[in-house]
C-alpha cells in the first residue's frame, strides 16, 4: 500500500523511457526486440544494501557490453520486493505476466524465493537467483527453470562447521535471525560441527526482519560464556550485531565466527574496529588474487567509488550467466529448451574463480569456500583469507533434475 | 529510553497542535544521519549530539510554518496525509544524500567498555543512554511545570483558542513546540547510532513502536511517554528473551490491554 505512488512514478518513467528509446530505434532500423531482464530485489528495508550491490554488479556487466547482448538491447526493469514474501510474489507476477521478462533475476531473501518458486516454475520462467540461498531450491523444490548464481545456505556453513571445530573451539553458541536462511545456515553448521566433535551450548533465533536490539540475546551469550559464537546476520542487522557484540564486551571472551555476510565489504566500514578478528566462511573475498577479480574490483571501484562485496559478485555472475547463455544461442530466447541447455553449460572466469553450475541441482559449484579473518590491511579493514576448501557443491538431496 | 525521547516529542506535538505527526520517525532518521555527518566531520560525538538536533529542529520549524500551518483548519486527515507524504520525501532524500549503505559511529571513548552490575555485565554506553533519557525527562518536566513558557504550552494543550485570547502568540508557540519535538526525535536518532547504526527505513521501523508508546501512555502526556516507553521496552526485551516466538504479539497485547482498561492511555485525559 505504502509504495503505490513511488511504484506508479517508476512505472511511468520506465514506460516513457521505453517509448522514447523504442521510437528512436524504430526509426533507425527494424531493431530486434530488447532482452527484458526483471530485477526482483529489495531496494528498501533490512536488505536494501544487498539489492543495491547486486544491481550495481549486474549493471556494470551490461554497461561494459555497451548495453547490448548478442545484438539485442538490454532492458532492465527493477521492482522492490521490500524483503516481503507477499510483495515479492505480487511483483514477480507483474514482471512475468505484464512485462513478459525474458529473465528474472533475484531475490535476496530466502522467504521471497520460497514464495515465488511455484509461480516461476509453473510459468516456465527462467529465474537466475542472485542471492537467496534456501537449501530447498537445490533439493526437493529444485526446478529446471531456476539457476542459482549465488550460493545455497549450506555451502558456506557446512565447511565452517568442521573448520571451527578443528581450529577455533569445540563449543559454540549459535545465533541467527528467525527465518528460512537462519535455520538453513545453522543446520548446515551443526551438521559438520557436531560430527567433528563440537558441542552446541546454546542456540537463539532473533526477530526478523525488524530487530534493532540484540541485548537480550547478548546477555544470554554472556552468561553462557562459550568459547565461540557462530552467527549469521546480513545487511543492517550484521552491523548492529557486530557493534553490540563488541559493546557488551564479548569480543575478548568468545570468538565470533559466522557466515561471510557478517563481515562483507558492504557492512565492514560501518562495523569498524568492532569487526576485528571475526572469522567467516564465504565464497569470495575482495582480496582474491586472480585476474578476473582484479579487473572486477578495479572496474567496480572506478564506476561506484567503493569496494565491491560478495553481493556485487553475485550480480556480476548473474549477468555473466545471461550474457554467456545468450551468446551461445545467438540471442535467441524463443527456443526455451535450447536456452535452458545453454544456461546449464555456462562456464566462465568469475571473480570467485571458475564459475559453473552443478548439473544435478543447477546451483553454482563454489570453486572455493574461503575462511577469512577480519584484519587491518593498509589502514583499511579487510577479509583476509586464512584457509580454503575447494569445490563445495550442495548435497542436492531430493532434487530430481536429470543430470 | 530512546523510545521515550521519541514519544515525548510526538506526544507534545499531538497534545499541543493536535497533529499526529507521522513523519516523526523521519526526524529520528534525519537526526541519526545528521549526527553521523557532524561526528565524521568534527570527530566529536558530543558536538553531533548538540548540533544535529538543532538542525533538525530548524527543519521541523520550517515544515510547520510552510506546510502544516495552512492545514490546521482542514482537520486531522489532511495533516496525516501530509506527514505521511513527508515520510517518503525524507526517505528518498536521505537515500539520495547518503546512499543506502549502513553507517555507524563509535561511542565516545569515555563511554566504551562494560561495567559489572550484579550478576551481569552491562555496556557503559547503554547506562549513559538511560541516564541521558532520565535527564532529558527531568529537564522537560521542569521546563513544562516550572517556567512561563511551559505554562503557555500547557495552556495551549488544554485550550489553544483561550490561550490566544490571553494575548499569547499561539502560532509562534506552535512552531516552537513542533521544532522541539523534531529536535527531541533527532536527539534520539544521534544517541541511537552507536547502538543501532543508521540505515534506510530506520525511521519507519521505529515509528510504529513510538505510536504504541504514545497510545499506552496517553496522548499529550509527558509522564505517559515515560511510563509507556518503560513498559514497552520491558515487554519487548523480556518477550524476545523468553518467548521469542511471540515478542511482537506481546507488544500489541500490552497495547490492547491498556486500551481496554483505560481507553485514554495510562496518563491520558478524555479528548476534547
Amino acid at each position: 500500500m505504502g509504495l503505490t505512488r513511488r511504484r506508479f512514478l517508476r512505472g511511468v518513467a520506465t514506460t516513457a523511457a521505453g517509448a522514447v528509446l523504442g521510437g528512436a530505434a524504430g526509426r533507425a532500423r527494424a531493431a530486434p526486440a530488447p532482452i527484458k531482464i526483471g530485477l526482483l530485489l529489495p531496494y528498501s528495508n533490512v536488505y536494501a544494501v544487498l539489492g543495491e550491490s547486486i544491481t550495481d554488479g549486474l549493471s556494470l556487466v551490461f554497461e561494459q557490453a555497451g548495453g547490448t547482448v548478442a545484438g539485442r538491447r538490454v532492458e532492465l526493469i527493477k521492482e522492490d520486493d521490500e524483503v516481503n514474501p507477499q510483495v515479492g510474489l505480487r511483483k514477480a507476477k507483474k514482471l512475468i505476466e505484464s512485462d513478459g521478462v525474458d529473465f528474472l533475476v533475484g531475490p535476496v531473501s530466502s522467504g521471497v524465493l520460497a514464495a515465488i518458486r511455484d509461480t516461476v516454475h509453473q510459468a516456465r520462467q527462467i529465474l537466475i537467483v542472485a542471492n537467496a540461498g534456501n537449501d530447498e531450491i537445490s533439493r526437493d523444490r529444485c526446478s529446471r527453470y531456476i539457476f542459482r548464481a549465488s550460493f545455497s545456505n549450506w555451502q558456506p556453513n557446512a565447511p565452517m562447521g568442521s573448520w571451527v571445530a578443528a581450529h577455533v573451539a569445540k563449543e559454540a553458541y549459535l545465533v541467527a535471525p528467525k527465518y528460512a536462511a537462519g535455520f538453513d545456515m545453522m543446520r548446515a553448521f551443526k551438521e559438520t560441527f557436531v560430527a567433528a566433535g563440537g558441542k552446541v551450548v546454546g542456540e537463539d533465533y532473533t526477530p526478523f526482519p525488524v530487530n534493532e536490539d540484540f541485548a537480550p540475546f547478548l546477555t544470554k551469550i554472556n552468561q553462557a560464556a562459550p568459547k565461540a559464537v557462530y552467527a549469521f546476520f546480513s545487511g543492517s542487522q550484521a552491523v548492529r550485531f557486530v557493534r553490540q557484540y563488541d559493546e557488551f564486551g564479548l569480543r575478548a571472551r568468545s570468538r565470533l565466527c559466522g557466515a561471510g555476510f557478517l563481515t562483507e565489504s558492504d557492512v565492514l566500514p560501518a562495523e569498524g574496529q568492532s569487526a576485528l578478528g571475526i572469522i567467516t566462511g564465504h565464497f569470495y573475498s575482495t582480496l582474491l588474487d586472480n585476474p578476473a577479480n582484479k579487473a572486477f574490483v578495479r572496474a567496480f571501484r572506478a564506476t561506484y567509488a567503493r569496494t565491491p562485496d560478495g553481493f556485487a559478485v553475485q550480480g556480476n555472475d548473474s549477468a555473466q550467466v545471461i550474457v554467456h547463455a545468450l551468446t551461445a544461442t545467438g540471442g535467441d530466447t524463443r527456443d526455451k529448451a535450447r536456452l535452458l541447455e545453454a544456461l546449464r553449460g555456462v562456464e566462465f572466469d568469475s571473480p570467485r574463480g571458475r564459475f559453473r553450475f552443478d548439473p544435478r541441482t543447477q546451483n553454482v559449484i563454489q570453486p572455493f569456500v574461503y575462511v577469512r579473518e577480519v584484519r587491518e590491511v593498509g589502514g583499511e579493514l579487510a577479509n583476509v583469507v586464512v584457509d580454503r576448501i575447494a569445490n563445495v557443491r550442495d548435497p542436492g538431496t531430493g532434487c530430481t533434475l536429470p543430470g | 529510553m530512546l523510545l521515550f525521547l521519541l514519544s515525548v516529542g510526538l506526544t507534545l506535538i499531538f497534545g499541543m497542535l493536535g497533529v499526529v505527526n507521522l513523519a516523526h520517525g523521519s526526524f529520528y532518521a534525519l537526526g541519526a544521519y545528521a549526527g553521523i555527518a557532524v561526528a565524521v566531520f568534527t570527530r566529536s560525538f558530543w558536538l553531533a549530539l548538540c548540533l544535529a538536533p538543532l538542525v533538525v529542529a530548524g527543519v521541523g520549524a520550517a515544515i510547520e510554518r510552510s506546510c502544516l500551518r495552512p492545514l490546521y483548519a482542514r482537520g486531522p486527515n489532511a495533516q496525516v496525509l501530509l506527514t505521511f507524504g513527508f515520510i517518503y520525501v525524507f526517505d528518498d532524500l536521505l537515500r539520495w544524500l547518503w546512499g543506502s549503505h549502513v553507517r555507524s559511529i563509535s561511542p565516545p571513548a569515555a563511554l566504551a567498555g562494560v561495567v559489572s552490575l550484579g550478576p551481569g555485565r552491562f555496556p557503559v554506553y547503554r547506562l549513559f543512554v538511560i541516564l541521558f533519557g532520565l535527564a532529558v525527562a527531568l529537564l522537560l518536566w521542569l521546563a513544562l511545570e516550572r517556567t512561563r513558557l511551559g505554562a503557555i504550552v500547557r495552556a495551549g494543550v488544554w485550550d489553544a483558542e483561550m490561550t490566544a485570547g490571553l494575548g499569547v502568540n499561539v502560532a509562534r508557540v506552535f512552531t516552537a513546540v513542533f521544532a522541539a519535538g523534531a529536535g527531541l526525535a533527532a536527539l534520539a536518532g544521534v544517541v541511537a547510532v552507536p547502538i543501532q547504526a543508521a540505515y534506510p527505513g530506520m525511521g519507519v521501523e521505529i515509528l510504529v513502536r513510538t505510536l504504541i508508546v504514545v497510545v499506552i501512555g496517553g496522548l499529550g502526556s509527558l509522564e505517559g511517554s515515560l511510563a509507556g516507553s518503560l513498559i514497552l521496552g520491558q515487554a519487548e526485551t523480556f518477550g524476545k528473551a523468553w518467548l521469542s516466538d511471540s515478542s511482537m504479539f506481546i507488544i500489541y497485547g500490552v497495547m490492547a490491554a491498556v486500551l481496554l482498561l483505560r481507553p485514554t492511555g495510562l496518563f491520558g485525559r478524555a479528548l476534547r
